[in-house]
């Protein structure tokens, strides 16, 4: 499903990421854990195509098509979500308008027919049920005056909507409270499958008790260090990261 | 004082004027009231002392009316062509207010589009009717608030007064629905200069909607040179819309006067979208307690549109509250000037006042002036202003286009979403649908707005 080589990525002419490899298959959700400043949310932007983080070396593959050539709305259609760590407020914009655009824009792309009115909200509503989201929030201006669990509640949402076949989840656990976290990562793990590929980008291991990992990445100084099965998140809680830094031939 | 003004040597623009009017006056009917004469030459007499403001006066320090002190305009024709009038069509909200309706083409009413009103007390009419059968009952109201120092154009408007709608709504009397009145200017080959007066009373305990309509034919080079004036008695509530929908190569000057009684609420909300250069002064004033006042407003300039806006409070009575928020969007190489001025005068206490001006600036070579100013000379006031101008925010355009929202659809979404706490407040649904359509033509990546909010 993607596939990043060596992938190096500069933001106001600094660089973050020095040469990431990945390789997410298809039906598999993939943890990416390192600390604050070593590139998890660089690399999560980069990938869904956001404006001034320029790539300055390597390839992404995503489908096994060009992703780096694509504009942001092109890889949102060919499947690709990124769930944002601060969800942007658009005052005078609805949840539901600004979704069913996206869902429609995404479906024309595809091919398929748009949905009216009645059948976008018939799908809203069952989507509402999936990630527990007050539907009285959907008919609201996107994200203002929302919590920042709603906010983070808001993205799982739009994710089970537009139905990507890549989700990259940048610290959907930050801000949240247990009870918040439970949910949306009750959530996420109903929006698992064979079919889709997922990238969590986090912090801290605690999301990882909630959406168990398949494969856990550590990121450090913009490079992938060390890569395992999800007792690598239980072994980083208990020694940190300090143990993993200044890898051989870093720099 | 014709001798003395001559004896001055006036610029030849202001003289061009002058002998305009004379040739305006000797057309007028002669047995029309003193008081109404004695308006019309003192409106000329001022406009000559005035002449044409220039960008060294602070007031106009932003826009230059040269284009307009230049143009040789004619008196506009009597009539209008067919495909001129069709433009009618454009203006009236596919005849939604047609049963309360005045329409005035080149200033003129013209009564085979209006429906005129006029039974117990109420008059909805053509100004120039009621000056030829019952000047008594526009004396009182009329150039009582747009006369002042400093105005040249609504001196103009003064000295060429002929026609206009005059509105008077009897004490008590509720009108549910809006009362229209459109501006249609239809000037043929040469440019030509018109100069609307809306006069409008609303007695004591009264409500009506009102809606000022101008426009003319794409491309049409005219001068549209309004006055409204609107008293408020005690009690009163006026929702005003001024909607602005000019030719492109149009001027349009636009001076908008109210006057608050006691307990009174007066709405304005000005819609500024055409002309190529145009500028709108509007001036309220607060002449009794507990009033309120709600001024919105939005200006959508493109190309090199030039417009201006200023508003004027004056709030020289205690415990009344103004409500102001006035937007801007402006793209190619467009300018936009916000002054909006508060004052709070000595005694006016227990004053609530919040004035808002944000603007949004969609190209490189776009620009918007803004001077947001209050002048409060009362210790128990509750006042506060802000501006902000600035362009679409790039991480809310990448995280619509991060859902597979196309750019151009994005800023255009987001466009909208900018303009949409204006638009919201209108009160009329086919004037808020009617500007959500036009917003949706004007913005580039089409989409369909009107369920956005």
């Amino acid at each position: 499903m993607l596939e990043v080589k060596d992938l190096h990525a500069s933001v106001g002419g600094n660089t973050i990421l020095r040469g990431v490899n990945l390789s997410v298959p298809a039906g598999e959700v993939h943890a990416i854990m390192g600390p604050n400043g070593s590139g998890k949310s660089t690399l999560a932007h980069v990938l869904a195509g956001r404006p001034g983080y320029e790539v300055t070396k390597g390839v992404v593959r995503y489908k096994g098509r060009d992703l780096l050539a694509m504009s942001p709305e092109e890889r949102a259609r060919e499947g690709v979500f990124l769930a944002f760590q601060y969800p942007v407020e658009i005052s005078g914009v609805s949840n539901v308008y600004f979704l069913k655009a996206a869902a429609n824009a995404i479906r024309k792309h595809r091919g398929q027919p748009e949905l009216d009115a009645i059948d976008f909200l018939a799908l809203v509503k069952e989507k509402a049920r999936v990630v527990a989201i007050d539907e009285s929030l959907i008919k609201r201006p996107v994200n203002e005056g929302f919590s920042g669990g709603e906010k983070k509640r808001n993205e799982i949402f739009q994710m089970a909507v537009l139905d990507p076949a890549l989700a990259i989840l940048d610290e959907t656990d930050s801000g949240l409270d247990i009870d918040a976290l439970r949910i949306v990562a009750a959530g996420v793990n109903q929006l698992r499958s064979p079919e889709r590929a997922m990238v969590l980008v986090t912090h801290y291991q605690r999301l990882l008790d909630y959406i168990v990992p398949d494969v856990v990445h550590v990121l450090l100084d913009g490079r992938i260090v060390r890569s395992g099965g999800k007792d690598l998140a239980l072994e980083l809680e208990k020694k940190g990261y300090e143990w993993l830094e200044a890898p051989a031939g870093s720099r | 004082m014709t001798t003395a003004a001559q004896a001055k040597a006036f610029p030849a623009e202001v003289v061009r004027w002058r002998e305009e009017f004379e040739s305006f006056r000797a057309g007028l009917p002669r047995e029309e009231p003193e008081w109404l004469r004695a308006l019309r030459t003192t409106g000329m007499g001022r406009f000559e002392e005035l002449g044409f403001p220039t960008t060294r006066q602070e007031d106009w320090r932003h826009t230059s009316v040269a284009p307009i002190a230049r143009t040789e305009f004619q008196r506009p024709p009597a009539t209008a062509s067919v495909a001129d009038l069709a433009v009618l069509d454009t203006l009236d909200f596919g005849h939604a207010f047609a049963r309360r309706q005045l329409v005035f083409v080149n200033g003129r009413y013209a009564p085979e589009f209006s429906s005129a009103e006029t039974a117990d007390g109420l008059h909805i009419r053509s100004l120039r009717e009621v000056l030829e059968r019952e000047p008594q009952l526009v004396q009182p109201y009329l150039d009582r608030q747009a006369s002042g120092p400093g105005r040249p154009f609504a001196a103009l408007n003064s000295a060429f007064l002929d026609d206009g709608a005059f509105i008077s709504v009897p004490e008590g009397t509720v009108l549910a629905e809006p009362i229209h009145v459109v501006f249609l200017s239809a000037p043929g080959a040469q440019p030509t200069a018109s100069h609307p007066r809306v006069l409008v009373r609303a007695g004591r305990k009264s409500q009506a909607t009102i809606i000022e309509s101008y426009g003319g034919p794409a491309d049409a080079v005219y001068f549209t040179n309004a006055v409204s004036e609107i008293t408020l008695e005690d009690g009163a509530v006026v929702d005003h819309y001024r909607l602005q929908r000019e030719s492109a190569r149009a001027f349009h000057i636009g001076t908008l006067c109210a006057v608050q009684g006691r307990a009174t609420r007066f709405a304005s909300h000005a819609i500024s979208l055409g002309a190529s250069l145009s500028r709108l002064d509007i001036r309220q004033v607060f002449a009794g307690e507990g009033g309120e006042c709600v001024l919105n407003g939005l200006f959508l300039g493109g190309d090199r549109q030039h417009m201006d806006t200023h508003t004027w409070v004056d709030h020289a009575q205690p415990h009344c509250s103004t409500r102001e928020l006035y937007k801007g969007i402006v793209d190619d190489q467009a300018r936009g000037v916000f002054v909006g001025r508060i004052l709070v005068r000595p005694g006016a206490q227990k004053t609530d006042a919040i004035q808002t001006n944000k603007n949004l600036i969609l190209s490189r070579e776009a620009l918007v002036d803004s001077l947001p100013q209050l002048e409060i000379l009362a210790d128990d006031v509750k006042c506060k202003h802000g501006s902000t101008t600035g362009q679409l925010d790039p991480l809310a355009l990448f995280y619509l286009r991060s859902r597979g929202i196309g750019e151009g659809a994005a800023r255009a979404l987001l466009t909208y979403a900018f303009a949409s706490d204006v638009i919201q407040r209108i009160g009329v649904e086919e004037l808020r649908a009617g500007l959500t359509e036009h917003l949706q033509r004007w913005l580039p990546g089409s989409v369909d707005m009107e369920a956005a909010v």
